[in-house]
């Protein structure tokens, strides 16, 4: 089966690159690329966990708040209080980890909508990070307790960024679950029809709060690499508007916001693609003031262009479906009106 | 006045109304009966503009309408009191029977003048609220009341009532039929659709009853008695559709022991169905027989008595739960809760058993596929192959998708809610055929169905529920429309020919 809508996105991710290398050859530059690559790998990786959220049929708008506050936390345990990088990673991924499966519990125990409870989570979780440090950027100062782990999140091997490196790892383990796993299957049952999933015994709840773990988690992986590419965190500007991103590369990769739908490459490309889009607008000398109207636009004509091929789909589908029924299969009549 | 002349409705494959002819005289009260599925909400719908028939003409005031709108319905003064009964909770009174018509004064809602339009409506049928009063606060029968009002608010000439009392209690019932005097003095027709035999004879001035989408009879008012009713409403050919089981079986299945579902708090439910039988349960639409098998199924709490399986006594707490007791149900709403439909067939019939096909929680799509081309071939979906979408299949074969999750594990009880409806002729018997395959492996079913024909053509013995609880289990021999139909509307087995 070839995965129509992705080939979609990358023949588009490769039209808008050439066009930008034929204006400005520099895009094309090892420098760029690679620039480029460690952006991709950055927004990658909580990109992912916010797409698995909108398979089930929810949302995660906390994410970028959860970077401010863990963002914080970390630079305080290894900059003021000595605390040993390795328990500082720790005490991040399980902070994502408990955020997470809070959301998750507030959205299937508590029957909350994800929007309500995500949001009120992007402003309670940047107020705390505020509050914690006084509103004041926090940096690593003279402490260099965590060079090793600065060179895991920051460094390069064989001049590859270790956070692209990162991305393709972790979207290879996560597109085997999503595709191949129990889990996966029911991450898309669940979110293309929850009642029909939970009349077939899937302990739906368990599934959807699984999901925002998962984003949780990512969210506190990809703390530890945005702080160390910017080195110090200013709580009330550290990882804003970063939600969007996710939202946007998911969509632009396929999620449907109604659920049930989406795919691990599909996230990988949207936010490459929205990148390029990023780096395009530098590198032509577009007023980066314009940045975010490019993004938008680009989106909106992406979705746009799915959705009327998915509706030739459909159509395509139905003339089938009427064929096989005059072949002797028999339609329902639907008497029950 | 008001006087539909052969009306015909034919759906793809289903003729639900041949060649109605029907008069309603002013200020009578048409009592009208008939069998779940007789035809008669779609006769209404097509008073009310809902539907437009496939043949015949709706008669207003001798002037013919092929097809009737929602408007030209209203402006001819046809108007409906609902079962659900549509209301804005967040206004009050007055403000709901004037909805879309609000008086006004520059340009902004008259409260004054709402009020005084409103106030000797409510006057007049008796209510014991005012039009201030917020719905929000009001009960069922005081909503009815609002809804009534609303009608006479529009100068309605013939006010449709379906089921009006199917929430109320005895002593709302009785002030209802006191309105309905009322109406009728007041040169008002009223069409009162009921399971009720009871009320019927109370307040009809004639009764006509519906039986396959045609009129079977009509009574004057001297005429109306329960026996004559239910005479009228059964009495129609049944194929011969019985297969008995194989064998007897040893016993064991599934006991219901005092079972009180949330729709019934009040009702204990006691039923067994014995393991490698067809139970049939019967009874009208709302007598909690659906509400039994979401209990049963995990999907409501179940909230006092014990579910036996085989002797011992299981949890339902959640479908998950029932499932691997071995409790499956094949629910009513197969596009909503069976099924999910954008999903492949292999996907939907694997949904449930997944695990099983997985090692390292990995899906092993090769044993997936193999067992969904076994089940394909086992129930002869006819789908092209394991990929298609169900979405595109016929609702039979839809149905078997359904049957095919379940029958590749290993049921001890299988719910069929409606197995049949939706599915054409040809599917329909073969569904016949795996529920009594099932039986005969085994498995105790409990078949949920409101198509006489099939309650009496498939089942072994056949529960019957009323209001709630078991009225009556009948087994083969007393097997006929007129015992399920009395047990359904709440009559004993011997009083029923007395009434």
């Amino acid at each position: 089966m070839v995965p129509k809508k992705e080939l979609g996105l990358l023949i588009l991710l490769v039209v808008i690159s050439a066009v930008t290398a034929v204006l400005n050859p520099l895009f094309l530059s090892g420098v760029n690329l690679l620039d480029m690559a460690n952006l991709i790998g950055l927004f990658g990786i909580f990109s992912i966990g916010e797409g698995l959220t909108i398979i089930t049929g929810g949302i995660d708008l906390s994410v970028g708040s959860m970077f401010s506050l863990l963002g914080v936390v970390f630079i305080d345990l290894v900059a003021n209080r000595d605390v040993g990088w390795p328990v500082a990673l720790a005490a991040v991924l399980a902070g994502g980890l408990v955020l997470g499966a809070l959301q998750g519990f507030l959205i299937t125990r508590m029957r909350m909508q994800p929007f309500i409870v995500t949001l009120c989570g992007l402003l309670i979780y940047r107020g705390a990070a505020r509050y914690y440090t006084d509103d004041s950027t926090m940096g690593f100062g003279y402490s260099d307790a965590a060079d090793t782990l600065s060179w895991l999140a920051a460094g390069r091997s064989f001049g590859v960024p270790h956070s692209f490196i990162f991305l393709i790892v972790v979207a290879a383990v996560l597109g085997v679950v999503l595709h191949r796993s129990v889990f996966g299957r029911y991450l898309f049952a669940v979110g293309k029809n929850e009642e029909a999933a939970r009349y077939s015994g899937i302990a739906t709840n368990m599934v959807i709060a699984g999901a925002y773990v998962l984003s949780g988690l990512l969210a506190g992986v990809s703390t530890i690499f945005l702080v160390f590419y910017t080195n110090s965190v200013s709580p009330s500007t550290f990882g804003n508007f970063y939600e969007l991103y996710a939202i946007a590369a998911a969509v632009l990769g396929g999620c449907s916001l109604r659920g049930g739908e989406g795919s691990i490459l599909g996230i990988v490309l949207g936010t490459a693609l929205l990148q390029v889009l990023q780096n395009l607008v530098n590198i032509l000398g577009i007023p980066s003031s314009l940045n975010f109207a490019v993004m938008g636009t680009v989106i909106l004509l992406g979705v746009f262009a799915d959705q009327q091929l998915q509706r030739r789909r459909e159509k395509a589908i139905a003339v089938a479906a009427q064929r096989a029924r005059m072949m002797g299969v028999t339609a329902a009549a639907d008497p029950a009106v | 006045m008001i006087e539909l002349v052969g009306i015909t409705k034919v759906y793809p494959g289903v003729t639900a109304l041949d060649g109605i002819s029907l008069r309603i005289g002013r200020g009578e009260v048409l009592g009208l009966i008939g069998e779940n599925g007789a035809g008669k909400s779609t006769l209404m719908k097509i008073l009310g503009g809902v539907v437009a028939p496939t043949a015949g003409v709706v008669r207003i005031d001798g002037v013919d309408h092929a097809a009737l709108g929602v408007n030209e319905s209203m402006r001819a003064g046809i108007a409906f009191v609902h079962q659900e009964l549509n209301l804005f909770e967040n206004l009050d009174v007055a403000a709901n029977v004037c909805i879309g018509r609000e008086p006004r004064r520059f340009g902004l809602v008259n409260r004054r003048a709402m009020r005084a339009r409103v106030a000797p409506l409510l006057e007049r049928l008796g209510a014991d609220f005012g039009p201030d009063t917020a719905v929000a606060g009001l009960s069922i029968a005081q909503r009815q009341l609002i809804e009534i009002a609303k009608a006479l608010s529009i100068e309605a000439r013939v006010i449709i009532m379906d089921e009006p009392t199917s929430s109320l209690t005895l002593r709302e019932t009785e002030r209802l039929l006191g309105v309905i005097d009322e109406l009728r003095t007041g040169r008002v027709s009223v069409i009162y659709i009921s399971h009720r035999l009871g009320e019927v004879k109370a307040c009809a001035d004639r009764v006509v009853c519906l039986r396959d989408g045609r009129v079977v009879g009509e009574l004057a008012q001297h005429e109306i008695e329960h026996a004559t009713m239910i005479r009228l409403m059964i009495g129609r050919d049944l194929k011969a559709l019985y297969v008995p089981p194989e064998a007897a079986q040893a016993g064991g299945g599934c006991v219901l022991d005092g079972v009180v579902t949330e729709a019934f708090p009040q009702q204990r439910v006691d039923l067994a169905v014995r393991a490698g039988e067809i139970l049939g349960l019967a009874g009208l639409v709302g007598a909690g027989r659906t509400s039994l098998a979401r209990a049963l199924f995990g999907i409501d709490r179940v909230l006092g008595g014990s579910v036996l399986l085989d002797g011992s006594a299981v949890t339902v707490g959640s479908p998950r739960e029932a499932i691997r007791a071995g409790i499956y149900l094949v629910p009513e709403d197969r596009k909503r809760s069976g099924l999910i439909l954008d999903m492949p067939v292999v996907e939907n019939i694997t949904l449930a058993s997944l695990r099983r096909y997985a090692r390292l929680m990995l899906v092993e799509k090769r044993r997936e596929a193999t067992v969904s081309a076994e089940q394909r071939r086992r129930l002869s979906i006819r789908a092209p192959g394991n990929d298609t979408q169900v979405v595109t299949l016929s609702g039979g074969n839809q149905q078997k998708v359904v049957l095919a999750k379940w029958l590749s594990m290993s049921p001890r009880l299988v719910i069929f809610d409606e197995p049949t409806r939706g599915v054409d002729v040809g599917a329909k018997n073969e569904i016949y055929g795996l529920m009594r395959d099932l039986a005969n492996s085994g498995v105790a079913i409990l078949m949920i169905s409101s198509d006489m024909e099939e309650v009496i053509g498939v089942s072994d013995r056949i529960a019957v529920m009323h209001e709630g609880a078991i009225s009556g289990v009948l087994e083969r021999p007393d097997f006929s429309e007129l015992n399920v139909l009395r047990l359904a509307i709440g009559h004993g087995l011997e009083t029923a020919e007395a009434g």
